[in-house]
């Protein structure tokens, strides 16, 4: 089998055993982007040269009868809205088409320490606003299952590059479902940890109370082992909690014996595509054979997640972006002559049409007189979402849903109406407006499509979650298939 | 000012904080360097960062309040306020809105001899902004402007007074106070020159007996006591000539042009901001321990109220000598150190209020840039209470010590300005004297008692001052008398 196809934890033994070299693997993966890059587009900035020398490093220190972590010398795609020192961080926005950090973000730091080799940089919706990707000023990426559909979003490139193997895994963050959503569409394994878990020092802000970054893998296996490093406090993030992080691979027991499981009767009822509904319902049997218990429950202030995301994040959002200004970085209209037009120039010129739309709903729900009526409001229904899991986790260890009602669309589908695109992300949001962790992992086909099986647990509960998920991805096959392309 | 008006005046004091890093990053908080050298992404606004509160603004800020007799908030947070202005990096600024750290105080100042206490709204913690640095004299006559981002994020309290001020005399008295006290627990330098403490007003005037607030106006850009008194009483003047008019006053924000003497429209109510205050969701809630709030109590240092009580009780002073020293801390501590050698406070006092006061205002210095040592001061005054110099040359001797640091002592050796106090030696000069100016005895005789002073003069004269005048009143008397 090809290297590019291999897993994390796979290719972390051949290079112990040293029958291939990290050179060997980065190449390999490059072999594979050149073969089907032109087709996905998951790519808006590649480092070969940077990668090729990281590789080289961590080969010298095989060489050299060092020990190397699990990490060391395996390729990784990070989205182009985590900041690289002295490579392009654009958040695939013509805004920031020109800007090159002067830092790293906490993650891509911690990741290059463990001897990780960044390949390159993955195309997202703008700003990480939208659940296609075709919201990137650069280029759509496209579904490797597909090619006329949709790979998700935002984090449409991580989790596409993943998918069709020009990567071995990448990261992307989760707003209100980026990285479950995209997973599903892409028939891989995509975590949102709980908030907090990793830091956000250098994730480009979205909507900064539901951000949150998490890793895109092949399996389970693999989606352990990038927490394991990820995860933790920092000192450079105040909202970073302080929690002493467990050996996530140890979680890796196939057993769901005694475990309940809660299946929301919210999330099974209008717009559920009947394929996916049939395939999560054989998962649950699946559950249930494997020993687990699976019942019926109730999460009531489910509908009203969604007007609740679409308050607080775009408020957020409106303030998050202001800086955006052709003031001090990135794009900037040269021809106004004054400074309000500038920023004006600047600003209409640099952003696309659902950034702009979301700083203006997020401006109206904050400004003086609405305040109370949505944002505050909005504050306090978010409160009774998170009071819903709190009681659903006083029974069960975790809940499972569709992670997204169907599976990818096609292009120009829902683009035209921002609504029915904001229903895609129906069975995630809840859980970023509770700070909550979710798993995305593959649980079948329907019509060629991948269907995603979401999975949710307590604050800090990643521990069950990858225990669940992975007595799953043991019993069943899913994980296994791969787009041919 | 029309007697039928009351003045109405709220202030709102910004104070930098003196801690080495800024409030939310661990760039350099000095002032001056070049621009942007004391930057980092995170008081840049860069995409992606993250702001992490300095502990020691949080310290500050509480010791502020402490010192405004506030009451800390258990629970306070951070909010944004949402501007565009392009010394902003981030185009909002991190500060405190509706839970600020601490509220309900009150400072007291002396008016007319009389004791007045101005209540305190707030104090909350809030990050500086950058400085604009235009290419031409105005920002309308510069082909571009610059941004000079050291200054971004650097800590500062902003405290907001009831309005409870009634005259802009007592504006600055207040002003003047609050510097004092800010000093005293040494969390700011309060250099209005260098933007350290900055003052913005609220004013209103109101017929007498009208009971609603009259519309005010908000005055900015005053960066001294004497400005901040001045502009208050012109734009007291400019409202009462409105209101006697018939007209109305406009809400709106004017500037103080201290060179023309004059406040001038910055921009009216209409075009004011919609600030979308909210909560910043990257800073968690401050929650403050009582523990943290009785340690900090406890290591405040004594007030200058509580400094001033302490003179006039334990040192006789008087109310206004009290005052006037413990108005700067500085000062007043120069005054404690000079008791340590030296044991008579209210002779101490007239020269630190006259000589010194004097000299520090002439040469336009602080008391910490002065050249003489308290214990130069203290033995300075020793030599006059020993009766080896006169007061008079005493003024001497301090010009030279002010100039020189030099020890009195040396100063009248090197210049024999030792007073002559041997009885025999002044008696012979006294002689001299009475001889030579039988006209001046003659009138003295005739009950012309400012004969006397003529011939004292004349034998101080003779000694170039140095004779104790005392003994020169004494042996003159005695003869002439007799
Ligand atoms: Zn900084």
């Amino acid at each position: 089998m090809a290297l590019y196809r291999k897993t994390i934890h796979e290719l972390h033994q051949l290079l112990k055993s040293k029958q291939v070299s990290s050179e060997e693997i980065t190449k390999s993966v490059f072999e594979r982007i050149d073969q089907v890059e032109d087709k996905v587009k998951a790519f808006v900035t590649q480092t070969r040269e940077i990668a090729l020398a990281k590789a080289k490093e961590v080969d010298d220190k095989i060489a050299r009868g060092e020990e190397i972590g699990p990490l060391a010398g395996i390729p990784v795609v990070i989205k182009d809205n985590m900041c690289t020192r002295g490579i392009l961080t654009t958040c695939s926005s013509k805004m920031l088409h020109n800007f090159v950090p002067p830092y790293d973000a906490t993650v891509v730091k911690k990741l290059a320490d463990a001897g990780a080799v960044m390949i390159g940089k993955s195309n997202l919706d703008e700003f990480a606003m939208g659940s296609s990707t075709e919201n990137s000023r650069f280029f759509p990426t496209r579904n490797p299952w597909d090619l006329e559909r949709v790979p998700g979003g935002s984090s449409g490139g991580s989790a596409a590059a993943v998918a069709a193997d020009e990567t071995v895994y990448s990261l992307g963050s989760d707003t209100g479902g980026s990285i479950r959503q995209p997973a599903s569409f892409c028939g891989v394994v995509g975590l949102k940890p709980t908030y907090g878990l990793v830091s956000r020092y250098g994730l480009v802000a979205f909507a900064s109370s539901l951000d949150q970054i998490g890793p895109f893998s092949k399996d389970v296996t693999d989606a352990a082992i990038i927490m394991n490093t990820i995860a933790g406090h920092d000192p450079c993030d105040s909202t970073s909690v302080n929690y002493n992080v467990p050996d996530y691979t140890k979680s890796l027991v196939n057993d769901v014996r005694g475990i309940k499981i809660g299946i929301p009767k919210e999330y099974f009822v209008e717009g559920i595509q009947p394929d996916v509904r049939e395939l999560i319902e054989d998962a649950i049997k699946k559950f249930e054979s494997l020993g687990a218990v699976c019942e019926e429950m109730s999460l009531p202030h489910t509908e009203y997640a969604l007007p609740v995301y679409y308050i607080l994040a775009p408020a957020e959002a409106s303030s998050n972006l202001a800086r955006y200004d052709g003031v001090g970085y990135g794009y900037r209209d040269e021809s106004a002559d004054d400074i309000v037009s500038m920023y004006m120039k600047t600003r209409s010129e640099g952003f696309g049409a659902e950034v702009k739309r979301r700083i203006m709903l997020g401006t109206y729900a904050l400004s003086s007189g609405y305040y109370d009526a949505y944002y505050l409001k909005a504050l306090k229904v978010r409160t009774l979402i998170k009071q819903d899991f709190d009681r659903a986790f006083e029974k069960y260890d975790v809940i499972l849903t569709p992670t997204s009602p169907s599976t990818a669309f096609k292009f120009g589908e829902k683009s035209d109406n921002p609504m029915e695109m904001y229903l895609s992300d129906i069975c995630t949001i809840a859980v970023n407006l509770a700070g909550i962790p979710g798993i995305s992992i593959p649980c079948g086909l329907s019509q060629g499509l991948p269907v995603g099986l979401q999975l949710i647990g307590k604050p800090l509960g990643e521990e069950t979650l990858f225990r669940v998920a992975y007595t799953y991805e043991q019993n069943t096959d899913h994980h296994k298939a791969k787009p041919s392309l | 000012m029309s007697a039928d008006y009351e003045v109405i005046i709220g202030l709102e004091v910004h104070a930098e904080l003196k801690t080495d890093s800024k409030i939310f990053c661990c760039s350099s908080t000095e002032f001056g360097g070049d621009p942007n050298t004391h930057v980092c992404p995170v008081c840049l606004g860069l995409p992606g960062v993250l702001p992490v509160l300095n502990k020691k603004v949080v310290e500050f800020a509480i010791k502020t309040g402490l010192a405004l007799n506030c009451k800390i908030a258990e629970f306070s947070k951070f909010d944004r306020k949402n501007y565009y202005y392009p010394d902003l990096p981030k185009n909002y600024q991190i500060s405190q809105y509706d839970l600020p750290i601490a509220e309900h105080g009150y400072l007291d100042i002396t008016v007319n001899g009389e004791q007045k206490r101005i209540g305190i709204t707030r104090v909350h913690m809030e990050e500086d902004a950058g400085k604009l640095v235009h290419e031409g004299a105005t920002i309308a006559s510069s082909k571009y402007s610059r941004v000079d981002y050291n200054r971004t994020g650097v800590p500062l309290v902003e405290i907001v007074s009831e309005p409870d001020i009634r005259s802009p005399e007592e504006a600055r008295l207040y002003l003047e106070k609050l510097k004092a006290i800010l000093q005293y627990i040494d969390v700011s330098d309060c250099k209005m020159e260098e933007g350290s403490l900055r003052c913005d007003a609220n004013i209103s005037v109101r017929p007498v007996g009208q009971k609603e607030f009259g519309t005010k106006t908000e005055l900015k850009n005053m960066n001294s006591f004497r400005a901040l008194q001045r502009a208050l009483e012109y734009e007291v003047q400019r409202q009462i000539e409105i209101l006697e008019e018939g007209g109305r006053v406009v809400q709106e924000t004017r500037t103080w042009d201290e060179n023309k003497g004059i406040t001038l429209s910055m921009r009216s109510k209409e075009q004011a901001h919609d600030y979308r205050y909210f909560p910043d969701p990257d800073l968690v809630p401050l929650v403050i321990d009582e523990e943290w709030v009785n340690k900090i109590k406890s290591t405040l240092p004594e007030l200058p109220d509580q400094r001033k009580a302490r003179y006039v009780e334990q040192y006789g002073l008087p109310e206004y000598d009290a005052e006037v020293i413990t108005a700067s801390k500085a000062l007043s501590d120069y005054f404690d150190r000079c008791l340590k050698y030296y044991d008579n406070p209210k002779a101490l006092s007239n020269w630190v209020m006259g000589e010194l006061l004097k000299h520090l205002n002439g040469a336009n210095i602080d008391i910490t840039e002065c050249k003489i040592s308290p214990e130069n001061m203290a033995e300075l005054l020793t030599l006059i209470d020993k009766g080896t110099i006169s007061g008079k040359i005493a003024k001497t001797v301090f010009e030279e010590m002010f100039a020189t640091g030099e020890k009195p002592e040396k100063i009248v050796q090197d210049k024999g300005l030792v007073q002559i106090s041997d009885e025999s030696a002044i008696a012979a000069l006294v002689d001299e004297v009475i001889a030579n100016n039988p006209q001046s005895v003659e009138d003295y005789k005739n009950g012309k008692d400012r004969a006397l002073g003529f011939l004292v003069g004349q034998v101080m004269k003779a000694t170039k001052g140095k004779a104790n005048p005392e003994i020169v009143n004494k042996l003159l008397k005695e003869r002439l008398n007799n």
